[in-house]
């Protein structure tokens, strides 16, 4: 890629420059158009949003009300309750997808038979609206006509148990997930350099100390952009679960995105909302944070 | 003999994967009498369409399916629209503003949408676009913006500037050389734009279910979950009937693209 890279002429002339500059705003135009009004916008709108007592209805005086909406949240049980629910939720969900997902890629880059059915089903989860899987799995779930009861020969309603409730929409969550990331996982697969095998087939590495002394290695790059990106749209998972539970039973399923939105358009407290999505937004990039500054630093 | 365990954990993941759309399937062809039955069958003893056909008749769903359509098309063609001449200029010149923009990509991707759809449903409500499609419409365009933006400077980026120049050389314009050099090596990655766009916004629920509360503007996924309300067992066989006929758009569109998946798109994408 490097060869398209842009090197302004040695001695473009100013007015070439400024010619240019107008030529690249033009064109930036009329996508920061609808980015500035509809997301930009909002977000710093949202952000000072969660310091006021702003009401979801038509008659209602927003005012400033500082950290008021932060110190409620702080004595919220539900608030926890929610967030702890989030982090089991997004951790265990984003775990078992890389585990699966490795697993599958590396089986779909091996020479088997019958990968390429594997290879079509493993994007299907992908293809689907979040919507319908959800009502899919509602169907397997089904306490009388759902398969999984007569399959395990168990009489349980799955998704309305207080125990259950969290694995069962974990394993959705999985099932759901694991394409991007097998997907993302096999191309990087593909990109490790075959020399690399068979340097130490020569030294006689069996199969595990190959995976683990160059696979994993190589592959780390891809394993750690992966993985940062489905914890973050797990936390933000929200269209799945809102099908599958509603957030129940006694919201033992929801997630903060779940509890936020209950907040903003069920209760109408849209500054309590907000301070709970910005909530949520700390949460993420302190984690993000973390986790990469970790690897950077192992990396060295 | 080595080969046994790769092939039972290849078969381990295709029952896996496989198990809740085959069930999907079998629900969507059995009778009512059928699903009443107290231990559930895999294959339908007779299996019927009557489903599909009762499906198109309940909640409106072919209307709910029309509006989907049209707010797919639309906010996928403005889509790409917009954010080809961006993504142009985000490939070809290096500066603050497109250091920005790729900034910007990254950030959408983080923030948790319900900071944004509360602030977003007020504007809205002032600006009197609840319960309209063109509402959802712009909100659809600019949250597909950013993965677009991405995409395309990548496809950009991949058609060597050198023809651009040598066009220039030749006495073509800017603009000529643009719509006669590079539009043609760039159709294919406007294709699988205008795609993935497409399939965000059929897709797409949050956005949806917050800023359309009327029955009748409602795009397809809410209609679908308005359909679970009364929990009668009669009713699943039309429920996984049209679950089956909302993801054919999306199937379609993996069908297309699945060989570019492995290599192009994702290096499109992912290294720009």
């Amino acid at each position: 890629m490097t060869a398209t890279v842009t090197q302004p002429a040695p001695r473009a002339s100013r007015r070439e420059t400024s010619r240019q500059r107008r030529e690249m705003w033009l064109l930036m135009l009329p996508a920061m158009v609808p980015v500035l009004l509809f997301s930009v916008g909002p977000l710093l709108y949202g952000i000072g949003l969660a310091f006021t007592d702003a009401r979801n209805t038509r008659v209602h005086q927003t005012s400033f009300v500082g950290l008021e909406n932060f110190t409620r949240m702080l004595a919220d049980e539900q608030f926890w309750s929610s967030f702890q629910i989030g982090a089991i939720w997004s951790v265990t969900v984003t775990a078992l997808q890389f585990l699966a997902a490795l697993g599958l890629a590396l089986l779909l880059n091996m020479n088997l038979r019958f990968r390429s059915v594997a290879r079509v089903l493993a994007v299907v989860p992908w293809a689907m609206p979040p919507v319908v899987i959800g009502l899919m799995w509602k169907l397997v779930y089904h306490p009388d006509a759902g398969i999984l009861n007569d399959l395990l020969g168990t009489d349980v309603n799955w998704l309305a148990d207080f125990s259950l409730a969290l694995p069962a929409i974990i394993v959705v969550g999985v099932w759901t997930g694991m394409p991007q990331t097998t997907v993302v996982l096999l191309a990087g697969l593909q990109n490790v350099p075959k020399e690399l095998y068979e340097a130490v087939e020569v030294d006689g590495a069996g199969r595990w100390r190959r995976f683990w002394n160059i696979t994993l290695p190589q592959l780390r790059p891809v394993i750690v952009a992966i993985t940062s990106l489905d914890f973050v749209w797990n936390f933000n998972q929200f269209g799945l679960v809102y099908v599958l539970t509603q957030g129940g039973p006694g919201g033992r399923t929801r997630l903060p995105m779940l509890f936020a939105y209950e907040e903003a358009f069920r209760y109408r407290a849209a500054g309590y909302a907000s301070m709970l999505g910005l909530a949520m937004a700390i949460v993420v990039l302190a984690v993000l944070g973390l986790y990469l500054w970790r690897q950077m630093r192992e990396a060295r | 003999m080595r080969r046994v365990p790769p092939y039972l954990a290849l078969f381990a993941y295709v029952v896996f994967l496989a198990f809740p759309l085959l069930w999907l399937l079998s629900t969507a062809l059995k009778t009512p009498q059928e699903m009443a039955l107290t231990s559930p069958t895999w294959i339908p003893r007779e299996p019927t369409l009557a489903n599909f056909a009762d499906a198109f008749g309940e909640q409106d769903l072919v209307g709910a399916a029309l509006r989907s359509l049209v707010v797919a098309l639309s906010s996928s063609l403005i889509t790409v629209l917009i954010s080809l001449p961006a993504a142009y200029a985000m490939a070809r010149y290096r500066s603050l503003v497109s250091r920005i923009a790729v900034g910007w990509v990254l950030v959408s991707q983080v923030f948790p949408f319900i900071l944004i759809v509360i602030p977003l449903f007020l504007i809205m409500r002032d600006l009197e676009l609840v319960n309209t499609l063109p509402g959802l419409v712009a909100v659809h365009v600019t949250f597909t913006l950013p993965f677009a933006l991405w995409m395309l400077q990548g496809y950009v980026r991949a058609v060597p500037r050198e023809l651009e120049e040598a066009a220039a050389v030749d006495g073509a314009g800017r603009l000529r050389s643009i719509a006669s050099v590079v539009a043609p090596l760039l159709a294919p990655g406007v294709v699988a734009t205008l795609l993935f766009a497409f399939i965000s916004s059929w897709n797409e629920f949050l956005f949806a279910l917050v800023f359309l509360q009327d029955p009748d503007v409602m795009t397809l996924p809410l209609t679908l979950v308005r359909f679970t309300g009364p929990e009668g067992v009669a009713r699943l066989g039309p429920l996984a009937a049209a679950s089956l006929m909302a993801t054919i758009p999306s199937l379609i569109f993996f069908a297309i693209i699945q060989r570019r998946l492995k290599s192009g798109l994702m290096a499109g994408a992912v290294k720009g």
